[in-house]
């Protein structure tokens, strides 16, 4: 019931937005953040509650075609939606001061937000498939109205990106419940009537389908190339968004459905997309650190990181499968945070390009003390979140192939090139002309409470693990 | 030792990063007083416990163990944040509150005035503490976690004067070679703990010995990684370029990080490790022999540095070479020692040298500084007693003892060829650190001195010059009749050293290196100046110490094969290749579109032909 109450709120709360522009500008910011902040509420009960499956909900829907409303999280879900909330309250206060249609603008990420919530607690397929759909489009509007100069271009990138897999995906979908159907006799998109239906010689088949959706998403390299785009022309919000959650649904999506429903195809498999996760670290680290725009270079140490999600989900052990969801984790508070320091920057210097930016501890101490911390997250420091993410996805896909994974661990090497270079052209160096002020103290506290996060993760990240331990030791029955 | 007080260990690595914390939050509304008094107090407060328990532990030789919580339960790996005190840490926290302590209340009087005060010291203890972490740890993975501290600390503080981009650069360097390093380390300990599934240190080595047999696959290939971690930790072939380097950083910093604590943590690395080095013997070798080689090249360099920073630098990598060296040999107590003592002199040779290169204006060429001796008295007298014990003055000095103790270990290993080159070593270390003191302390005053230095400076100097030269009482060779403090100390951890020292003729000779490399540059420098001019002059000299100048051309190496074309890989690719096909499908989409539109334009004419001719095709089709 939780989690219908919260997408409930979460839509209406959109609609509310986006009509009470008309009383006043200020007053969709204010509807968005206490909406999202009543859903957090409802998604701390989940974490509060006990058993597999925290709250289920499931009404009838096309019960022709076995389609119902069927809502669960289990421990695999709510990290991700605690983390989704966060990062959509985050959004909003980094948005506070937007002018344009606040409305729309609110309506927009309250609606993206409820998609990727429900994403994560859809167990119906074709429910997901309704969700998926919902987190995309208004993400597009996001992109494509308040972003920066090639916003059309982006935005247009980013839709025929995730609306032709998205094609696949739901193509996949269908495949799946007949042929699942014709094995049990009766057509249905519930996922437990899915998984575990020997599904023959179709299986490879309907999992490249699956698997092409999610990999877009991911980003796997070499079909990350929508995201460099997306990110860099996103507002700051929308890029928190796109970074924080929206590519942790293809890393959810893996988990939740390609290898449950496929293990047999997904375990031989395996080599070949640890070696994409490991090509796509080494990939994305090479390339950030040939950017010079502040945003484009935030958004390849992207691919890197999550690349190291896709090694440690197809490293088909618990240990990885922790690690990558503590990487998740990590990596939607670190990275978010660099797309507000990204923009921050951009607001102050006028530019995205480092060549622009330089000596900046001096002009903005904080501004660089944080952005100094975050860079450093994202090489992963020990006593961060980042640490134990990579490092438990490398232990566990040590297991499974050695020589793949020391491949995956350059990325370490790799990501202090390109970090240390982002601090030097950025916030060393000689000052430069500009006038700047400091972050203010809404800037400041968001910041601060995503580093608290970052360093509850790297220090004491028990709760994370205990709650993911159930849903994965599951999972990794499924794989025999 | 008392319940309650064995409770607090966990105080020692707390109190320089709460430090850290309180700085680095509240730094910038403090006045500098303050700050100093915080980074001090810390620090000292830190080392006061250290002593606590360093009394109770030399009076009972029980380890502590405290074990904080948990880290994470992650399917059976279960790493905690643990501390363990026993005589090797214990040693290791000695030196590093000890001397932190001094170099804190030394930076406090050098800093004064810089922009950044707060700054400085936040990242300063937040250094002590993380490298208190890494001695005191008692699992792999947070030992590791204060590896990686350290090494950010030391990245932050090279580059603390931010606005020269060589500064920048020199940070950047050290930091990616360092980690180059850890990229086997890592690799290395993910080998371990998904090999034996525990991650506590005294676990791993019983288990590792009891099922390893000697020289197999898994423990060489294991310690030839976790090699490569120490090898780039402590600068040493061919991972050492980065040190020299690093001296662009404040002078208080090089003695505490680049030379007393950080850089030794390699030598801890592999002294605490040391059953897993004993199942690879082959390893062992090479790191005695990379060692040997280090010394030697960088004393080399040594001798030609102008720059007196330079020169302590690749004394330090010279030094360390000559604990791995010992270490190689299986004589970890005397690499230990040698790591204790020589965090004193070495600490003491760089504050010196800070004090007189303040007080000449921030001159650090030797051959613009001269004539100390009555205008900057504290610089001078201590940087002869730092000098007199690396150079190991037979007797009087701390640093003869400790390297005689190695040369006598090597000796009494029959590893001649091995013995031959750290005793080379011990005489041109002996002669590159007269040359220095000769050029940059005595001759003739060239720079007027600007700055008076203070007590805050002095103080620390002072202090230093007493273990600098008496340190060796705690380890006296056998036969002088002493206790073998040190040896005894750290037994329960470290296997006991054999107990003799070096045969006769060993033993002359080892005296005999300090001597005869003080003496010939004494001789060439102040007896017959014309002949080392002339030396200088010549075509060869100049090519030769060029080479050395800039350390045997590793750099210009590493320059060419990693990192232009590293620069010039991510440049190519910066415009993301992989994105073509998909603009590529973009465009083609265009175009067709452009072409077929072509057809729509209007004229009634061509829509006429076109209907007649597609006409004519389908009947062509459909017609037998």
């Amino acid at each position: 019931m939780t989690l219908a109450v919260m997408l409930i709120v979460l839509l209406l709360g959109g609609v509310v937005a986006w009509w009470s522009e008309h009383g006043d500008k200020r007053w969709p910011r204010w509807v968005a953040l206490l909406t999202v902040l009543l859903s957090l509420l409802f998604g701390l009960t989940l974490w509060a509650s006990d058993g597999a499956w925290r709250s289920e909900l499931r009404l009838p829907w096309i019960p022709r075609f076995g389609i119902s409303l069927h809502l669960g999280a289990d421990g695999l879900s709510v990290p991700l939606i605690l983390l989704a909330l966060v990062l959509g309250a985050t959004a909003i206060a980094i948005a506070w001061p937007i002018r344009e249609r606040p409305g729309f603008f609110q309506f927009n990420l309250l609606w993206s937000l409820a998609g990727m919530v429900g994403v994560f607690c859809a167990l119906d397929l074709f429910l997901f498939f309704v969700f998926w759909e919902v987190m995309l489009v208004p993400m597009y509007f996001l992109i494509a109205l308040w972003g920066h100069e090639h916003r059309q271009r982006a935005g247009t990138k980013f839709f025929v990106f995730t609306q032709a897999s998205g094609l696949l995906l739901l193509t996949a979908i269908v495949a799946l419940a007949f042929v699942a159907g014709d094995v049990r006799g009766q057509l249905s998109f519930a996922y437990r009537d899915l998984t575990g239906t020997p599904l023959g010689p179709a299986a490879p088949w309907l999992a490249a389908g699956f698997l092409a959706a999610f990999l877009v998403k991911l980003p796997a390299v070499p079909l990350h190339t929508w995201l460099p785009d997306a990110h860099t022309q996103a507002p700051t919000a929308g890029s928190v968004l796109l970074a924080g959650v929206l590519l942790k649904t293809g890393a959810y999506g893996l988990l939740r459905f390609v290898l449950p429903l496929f293990p047999e195809t997904t375990l031989a498999w395996a080599p070949w997309f640890m070696g994409l996760g490991a090509l796509g670290i080494v990939y994305g680290a090479v390339l950030a650190f040939g950017q010079s725009d502040v945003k484009r270079l935030v958004a390849y140490t992207s691919v890197s990181h999550m690349g190291f999600v896709l090694l440690a989900v197809f490293a088909w052990n618990t240990v990885a499968w922790q690690g990558a969801v503590l990487q998740m984790l990590a990596h939607g508070l670190a990275t978010g945070a660099l797309f507000v320091i990204a923009g921050a920057l951009q607001e102050r210097v006028h530019s995205r390009e480092l060549d622009a930016m330089g000596g900046l501890i001096a002009k903005v101490p904080r501004l660089a003390a944080f952005g100094m911390f975050f860079a450093v997250a994202a090489f992963g420091l020990p006593g961060l979140g980042t640490f134990i993410g990579e490092f438990l996805s490398l232990l566990g896909a040590f297991r499974a192939n050695p020589v793949i994974t020391a491949v995956a661990a350059l990325g370490m090497v790799l990501s202090a090139v390109y970090a240390t270079a982002l601090i030097q052209r950025a916030f060393h160096g000689a000052p430069g002309p500009h006038v700047v002020r400091d972050l203010g103290r809404r800037e400041t506290g968001v910041l601060a409470l995503m580093a608290i996060g970052l360093l509850w993760l790297g220090l004491a990240p028990q709760p994370v693990f205990d709650l993911a331990a159930g849903p994965l030791q599951t999972l990794a029955g499924a794989g025999g | 030792m008392n319940e309650g007080v064995a409770g607090l260990l966990w105080l020692v690595p707390a109190l320089p990063l709460f430090g850290a914390l309180l700085l680095g939050l509240a730094g910038r509304r403090l006045n500098d007083l303050w700050c100093a008094v915080i980074a001090c107090g810390s620090v000292g407060l830190s080392a006061a416990l250290v002593c606590l328990f360093g009394s109770a532990y030399f009076v009972d030789s029980v380890p502590q163990l405290q074990t904080l919580w948990v880290w994470f339960d992650a399917d059976g790996v279960t790493p905690r944040i643990a501390l363990r005190l026993d005589g090797l840490s214990l040693i290791m926290a000695v030196v590093i509150t000890g001397v932190g302590f001094l170099i804190h209340l030394y930076s406090s009087g050098y800093m004064a005035g810089e922009e950044g005060y707060a700054r400085y010291f936040a990242w300063l203890n937040l250094f002590v503490g993380a490298m208190l972490v890494l001695v005191l740890a008692d699992d792999l993975l947070l030992l590791f976690l204060g590896w990686e501290g350290v090494g950010l600390c030391s990245y932050l503080l090279i580059g603390f004067w931010y606005r020269d981009a060589a500064n920048g650069a020199a940070a950047r360097k050290a930091m990616i070679m360092t980690m180059a390093g850890d990229l086997p380390l890592v690799i290395g300990l993910l080998l371990l703990f998904s090999h034996f599934g525990v991650t506590a240190i005294p676990a791993l080595m019983e288990q590792a010995t009891a099922t390893w047999t000697d020289s197999t696959t898994l423990p060489i290939t294991l310690a030839l990684l976790l090699l490569a971690g120490a090898v780039g930790k402590s600068a040493q072939l061919p991972l050492q370029t980065w040190l020299p380097d690093a001296m662009a950083g404040p002078t208080p910093v090089s003695a505490l990080i680049h030379a007393a604590t950080m850089v030794t943590a390699g030598v801890y690395l592999i002294a605490r490790l040391h059953p897993l080095f004993v199942l690879a013997p082959g390893v062992l070798s090479l790191i005695a022999w990379l060692g040997a080689a280090g010394l030697l090249l960088a004393a080399v360099s040594a001798l030609v540095q102008t720059d007196i920073k330079r020169v302590l630098a690749y004394s330090t990598i010279s030094q360390l070479g000559f604990m791995f060296m010992a270490l190689g040999v299986g004589a970890w107590t005397a690499a230990m020692f040698h790591l204790f003592v020589h965090a004193f002199f070495k600490a003491l040779l760089f504050l010196a040298a800070g004090v007189a290169s303040l007080s000449l204006g921030h001159e650090r060429d030797l051959r613009r500084m001269g004539g100390l001796r009555t205008r900057q008295a504290w610089a001078f007298w201590g940087f002869l007693a730092g000098s007199a014990s690396l150079a190991a003055l037979p007797y009087v000095s701390a640093g003869f003892f400790s390297k005689d103790l190695i040369l006598a270990e090597v000796w009494q290993r029959g590893r001649g060829a091995l013995w031959f080159a750290g005793w080379l070593g011990a005489l041109l270390t002996a002669a590159y650190i007269t040359r220095a003191f000769v050029i940059g302390f005595l001759g003739k005053a060239c720079t007027r001195i600007t700055r008076e230095t203070d007590g805050r400076m002095h103080l620390p100097l002072a202090v230093l010059i007493v273990p600098t030269l008496a340190a060796g009482v705690f380890e006296l060779p056998i036969g002088a009749g002493g206790a073998r403090l040190f040896s005894d100390l750290v037994a329960p951890v470290l296997p006991a050293a054999a107990d003799a020292g070096h045969g006769g003729w060993g033993a002359m000779l080892a005296v005999l290196a300090p001597l005869l490399g003080i003496g010939m540059t004494w001789y060439l420098l102040r007896v017959r100046p014309a002949w080392s001019a002339a030396w200088r002059t010549s075509a060869t000299a100049g090519r030769l110490s060029a080479w050395w100048f800039h350390g045997w051309g590793f750099d210009a190496l590493y320059e060419r094969v990693l990192r232009r074309p590293y620069a010039r890989l991510a440049a190519r690719l910066s415009g993301d290749p992989l994105d073509r096909p998909f603009t590529g499908l973009g465009h083609g989409s265009y175009r067709l579109w452009h072409l077929l539109s072509s057809s729509q334009n209007g004229q009634l004419r061509r829509y006429a032909a076109a209907v007649a001719a597609g006409t004519a095709v389908l009947l062509a089709m459909v017609l037998p």
